[in-house]
Parts: structure tokens; sequence; C-alpha cells
């Protein structure tokens, strides 16, 4: 069973992607074989002083994925990520969540070495 | 007496009037730099320094091998300085805030006290006085853990007796209210300026809920407008000193000296606001009602 | 879309006055005002309010005295001194609290609540010069840096909006999280500093800081005729490390007196001073790679 993560403005598979990790609005959990879907909300993280990337790695970890999709990623939660061997995809806002998983499912996903942002909070 | 001056806007002239105020001071004094992100005390005072010592804040470290990843250090970690990530329990130090949770919660013991490097603490003499000062280590977010390492050493050298002025970061948010929160009387220096009396009004909304006797120093008096003159009649704020808008001051402060020795009537200035200082210190003394 | 910063390393350099007149010099982008502790930017814009939004980060420890048995092990618990014997029980100090969640996690009775923290609001405004995000901390929060991303995150995104080609921001004072914060993904940092013992040394500070988070840097020399020897000094500190110095301003009670009045710099009669400052204006633009 192969679940990848999709940060996402919304539930469905045809909301658009949100840049963000660590405060994207929720995941979109697909389980690659029958595309079924799983929304994690993920509003808590908005209140969070700091520790939102790490929060969200915990999030999608526990979810049991290996690959997440989306923006842009902190080096605290990349450092998360990469601990646990959960693979990043990034630079991929402007796609829908579907529009993303079609474009790892074929191979045009280059997965990161290293975080793409700064640390935020 | 410990006495902090401090201001809503930056560079209003906090630490020339600390410095000042030191060098006419009676009695044994210790002069302190609270503003840990900028300390500038010494540029003025010259100190002697005699000792210094890095200040460290206590982290925690795993014990894999006890770690059994139940995850309640991580559920109760605030700043997400500990996580467990599934067989893995990473750390990052950076985040912690040093409240000793993690270690208390642990059912297994498998944490243990470690450090990270908060900066360094240095303390010596400056004139006929001693001298303080806390230094953030550059990447080093938080100033607050240093500045209570700051304050503990305060706290001892303050065990033989006498005053200390402190020195306070600009501002109003955490790190201002840390440094005059444990002292007996603020001194709140401001500039008649729009920011400047902006930035006041902050600081009194901040400082008079903690119920001290506040007193105020306008300095650059002359360079702005009046309405902070009022603002202190109608708060019944003691205004203790006026130090006038005048190049000459500006230029002897751009080269490093000490107001209160460009000219007898500053002196005279300063000493008579030492004075007024320790009659607002006094018990009795009407003090500043608490903000509603 | 460049996002420009202006910080200052020490406080009262004239950060601000010139960031307002950077607003006015510039054209189509988004005025940020970042130093959330004392924001003044918004006292020479009289900014007209559009949107309001609470800002709350964290949480807080409450104690119920219902349910307090008084047993003491919070306080005793507590890293930051913020709980005290209040009467028959206890009671958290909201100025000390550290929002860890310790007290809560161990009191025996589960006496103590966890509230999210209030800790101030922001604002999206309408100014002469273009749309202004701008906040207020309120007194004594944790200045953590959350909030300064969280108007980033709304300037880049009302920059989109109004395909502005930049984000200006006024940074805040000092080293620490919100500078730190402030510096994220920012195209070029200008520090405005002054010829005095306190504006190198800060200067130097915050030049490392932005060395070690690499980003572009810029200093602008305000007050320069204050101390031309301080000058010539900070000018030799930037030609080692090459970072450009974009104007040497004389020190001028215009800034003072267009302040007064609510207005820029570069609102009153053309000066020397303005002049100079349009001149640096027009070669951060070039460094931060904006098309004119």
């Amino acid at each position: 069973m192969h679940k990848i993560a999709i940060t996402s403005e919304g539930p469905s598979l045809d909301d658009q992607i949100d840049p963000r990790f660590g405060r994207a609005a929720g995941f979109v959990v697909v389980e690659l074989e029958t595309m079924a879907t799983q929304y994690i909300d993920n509003g808590q993280s908005q209140v969070m002083a700091q520790g939102a990337g790490i929060q969200a790695a915990e999030l999608i970890a526990r979810a049991g994925v290996s690959c997440l999709l989306t923006g842009y990623v902190g080096p605290k939660a990349f450092k998360a990520l990469a601990a646990v061997g959960i693979k990043v995809g990034q630079n991929l806002e402007g796609l829908t969540v579907r529009q993303a998983v079609e474009r790892f499912q074929s191979g045009h996903v280059e997965m990161a070495q290293a975080a793409n942002r700064e640390a935020g909070h | 007496m410990i006495i902090a001056v401090a201001s809503g806007k930056g560079g209003t002239g906090k630490t020339t009037v600390t410095a000042s105020l030191a060098t006419v001071w009676e009695g044994p004094l210790l002069a302190v730099d609270l503003d840990v992100e900028e300390p500038n005390l010494h540029l003025f005072l010259h100190p002697t320094i005699e000792g210094s010592a890095p200040a460290q804040l206590t982290v925690p470290e795993v014990d894999e091998a006890k770690c059994t990843y139940c995850g309640a250090c991580a559920d109760l970690c605030q700043f997400k300085a500990i996580s467990v990530m599934g067989q893995l329990l990473l750390t990052f130090p950076e985040m912690c805030h040093g409240c000793g949770g993690c270690l208390a919660v642990c059912p297994e013991k498998a944490l243990s006290p470690g450090q990270r490097e908060l900066g360094e603490i240095s303390w010596g003499k400056t004139g006929s006085g001693g001298f303080l000062t806390g230094r953030l280590r550059l990447g080093e977010a938080m100033s607050p853990p240093l500045m209570r390492q700051v304050k503990d050493k305060l706290n001892q050298m303050l065990a033989v007796g006498g005053d200390a002025i402190i020195d306070a970061p600009p501002g109003v948010s955490c790190p201002a209210v840390n440094a005059v929160i444990d002292s007996d009387v603020i001194l709140l220096v401001t500039e008649p300026t729009p920011f400047g009396f902006h930035d006041f009004k902050l600081a009194w909304e901040a400082f008079a809920p903690l119920g001290k006797p506040m007193g105020v120093v306008v300095n650059r008096a002359g360079l702005g407008h009046g309405a902070i003159y009022q603002f202190c009649g109608e708060q019944g704020l003691p205004i203790l000193a006026e130090i006038p808008y005048d190049r000459v001051i500006a230029e002897a402060y751009a080269r490093g000296r000490i107001i209160a020795e460009v000219s007898s009537g500053l002196q005279e200035t300063f000493v008579s606001l030492l004075s007024k200082i320790r009659d607002l210190a006094k018990p009795g003394c009407p003090k500043q009602a608490a903000h509603a | 879309m460049r996002e420009i910063i202006i910080i200052s390393g020490k406080g009262g350099t004239g950060k601000t006055s010139l960031t307002g007149a950077f607003a006015h010099l510039a054209a189509n982008k988004i005025i940020c005002d970042l130093d959330v502790d004392a924001p003044d930017l918004h006292l020479l814009l009289q900014p007209v309010r559009e949107r309001q939004e609470e800002f709350y980060s964290g949480h807080e420890a409450r104690i119920d005295s219902e349910k307090c048995t008084a047993c003491g092990l919070c306080a005793s618990m507590c890293q930051f001194g913020a709980i005290r014997q209040n009467g028959a029980g206890f009671m958290v100090d909201p100025l000390r609290c550290e929002g860890c969640q310790v007290c809560v996690a161990f009191c025996p009775d589960e006496a103590i609540g966890f509230p999210e923290k209030h800790c101030g609001q922001w604002y999206v405004s309408a100014t002469r010069f273009g749309p202004l995000v701008h906040a207020q901390l309120f007194p004594g929060a944790a200045n953590s840096g959350r909030l300064v991303m969280v108007l980033k995150q709304q300037a880049r995104e009302l920059a989109k909006a109004h395909n502005a080609a930049l984000v200006l921001c006024d940074g805040a004072p000092g080293i620490g999280c919100p500078v730190i914060s402030s510096l994220s993904g920012a195209h070029l940092a200008v520090a405005v500093t002054e010829p005095t013992p306190s504006g190198r040394h800060d200067l130097e500070r915050v030049a490392e800081l932005c060395q070690y988070f690499q980003t572009a840097f810029a200093v602008i020399i305000n007050k320069y005729d204050l101390n031309t020897e301080e000058t010539a000094r900070i000018e030799d500190f930037c030609r080692k490390g090459s970072w450009p110095v974009l104007a040497q301003l004389p020190h001028d009670p215009l800034i003072t007196r267009a302040m007064i009045q609510g207005l820029v710099v570069t609102e009153l009669p053309e000066t020397t001073f303005s002049r100079e400052l349009q001149q640096a204006w027009s070669r951060m633009e070039d460094l931060a790679g904006l098309g004119r």
C-alpha cells in the first residue's frame, strides 16, 4: 500500500496545492493503488508560536505516507521527514492535488535533497 | 535599590542616562547591561572585565536505548523541541525554552540534561562600582533565557549590598518586561517626538500594571512637541529630568563621551535626578497606580 | 516580486523615517511594518484600517482557585518564576508565564487551565502610498517572530493580488527572533546606522547576522556629520565586508519636522538630505533587482 501526502487548500483532489508545509491548511493523503483519499486538517498549526513544520511532519508520518508533495519545506521539517524516510517533492505550487499526483506517478517529480526554504515559524 | 532604565522606543537615551547616573552615583553601585542583543553600556563605562562564563540552557538529550517512543515528551512540549517520528526521537535544541517538562515526564528516564549555548555573561569593575553584562550569541533567537541568568548573577553580586542600575532593552515585549519586572523603580527615558511619545505610551501601558514607582526623563527636550508633558501630568507621572536637544551633546555622545561629564550643568542634572529617584523609591511615596 | 527590509541593529538611527520616505519613492509596492513591538510607521502614513485580525499564539496557564488545593507543586516546578502564592492558593503571573504546560500537566488536581494566548492584533490598511500591513503586540507578549511571519505572508499575498513588484518592510531593532524572521526570504537588507560607538557596534552585529543568514546587505550612514572619524571607520568596516554604503545623510532636524507634520521627509521641499535619499533609493532598486 503506497500512500503519499499532498499539502492542500482543501480536502478534494481538485483543490489547489497549499505551497506551505508547516502551516498548510491541510493534507490530502492519497492511496495510490485505489486513489482513495483521506484529509488531515492542519488548522491547529495556526496558533503554534513555533515548530509547525515539525508537527506537520509528525502528522503525516502517523498517517503512514512514504512521500510528501508540496511547495516548500523549511530545514527543521525537512530534517524530521528525512529522519523517517519520507521523500519530499518540492516546488509544486500552482498545481491541483490531482495534477501533482499524476506528475508524481509519471516520474516527473524530482525528490529533494535539501529544504528549499529558510526556517520560518 | 534596583533601578531599571527603560523606554518604548529605541535610541531615546537609555544607555546614555544609565552611564551618566552611574558616574554620579553615591554609594556602591552595580551597573548592569540587560540589552543582551545589542549591549552598549560597556562602550561608555569602559569596565575592567574580571571574569566571564558561557551561559547555557538545559535542553533534553536522549538515551535511545531506554526510549520506548511513548511520545509523552512530545505531547507535553509546546515548542516542538522534541518529537517522536515512528521509531525515532528527534530533538531540536534551538527550539527549546528550557522548561524541563520532557525531563520530568519521561517514564523511562531516557532523557538527561544537555546544553545549548545562549551567549556569554561577563563581570568586572567600572569606576568605583561593579559591572555586569550579557551578550547573546549571534543566531540565538531568544533573549529572556540569557537575561534570567544575568539576573541570577546580579542577585549574587548584590548579596554584599549596594544598589544596581539596569540598562534595559528597548520595546515593550517580553525582553523589556523581563528586564524591569524585578526592579524597585522604573525610569522611562523618552524624547518628545511623535515616535518617542507613541512608544512611550506603549511602555507606560506595559509597565504600569507592575505597580512600581515610575519616573520619566525627557531627552532631546525641545525637539518635538509638548504632548508628552500633558500626558505625564494627566497620569501623575513625575518628570525627573530633562536633557536639552543640543548638537553639542549629540556630538559628545557620538564620540563616546558620558553626557554628565560634558558640562557642570549636565552633571547637576544627573545629581538632581539621582536624588529624585531615591525619593521615588522611598516607601510611602505615592506609587504609580496600577493600570485598570 | 522583491522584498526589501530596512533594519538597524541599534534603535533610533532613523530606520522608520527612512522607510517612510522609501514608501513614498517606490512605485507599485506593499508596505509592511514588521516592528510589531513598537510600530511607528503608521504615524507617518496615517493608515485607514480596512481589515483587523486577532493574533493568538501559544498558550498561558490559569489556575482555577476553586480546584486548587495549594500543594505548591506547580510553583516548585515552574522554571520561569511565574507561579506565586496568592492568599489561600497559587496564581500564575501572565507576564512571566512561558506557556510551557508543565504546571498544567503535573497538577494533581487538574486545577490549571491552558487557554490560547491573545497576543496582539494585525491590520491591513490603505495609505496615500499604498497598502500597509501592520500589527501591534500587546505589552509583555512574547515576540517570537511568528507575528512577523504572519505579516510577511499577508504582504506577499497582497503583492500577488495587486501585481506589486515590491514588498518594503520596516524591520525591528536588535538581532533576535523578530529580526531573524524579518530576514527570511528578503532579497536585500539595508541597515541604517549612525556614527556613534553604539551605532557601529550594533551595525557589526547586524551585519554578521545577515551574513549568517546569507542575506544581501547594504548600509546607510545617517547623521554622518556628528562624528566624521567614526563615519570613516564605518566605511572601512563596510569596505572590508564588501557591503555598499548607499548614502551618507547629514544630521537634519528636517526628519523630526516632517514627523510632527505626519509627513515623510521627501514630501517637504527638497534639501541635500532628500536628494541623497533619492539616490540611495535608486541604488537599492538596482541591488534588489527591481526593474525600472
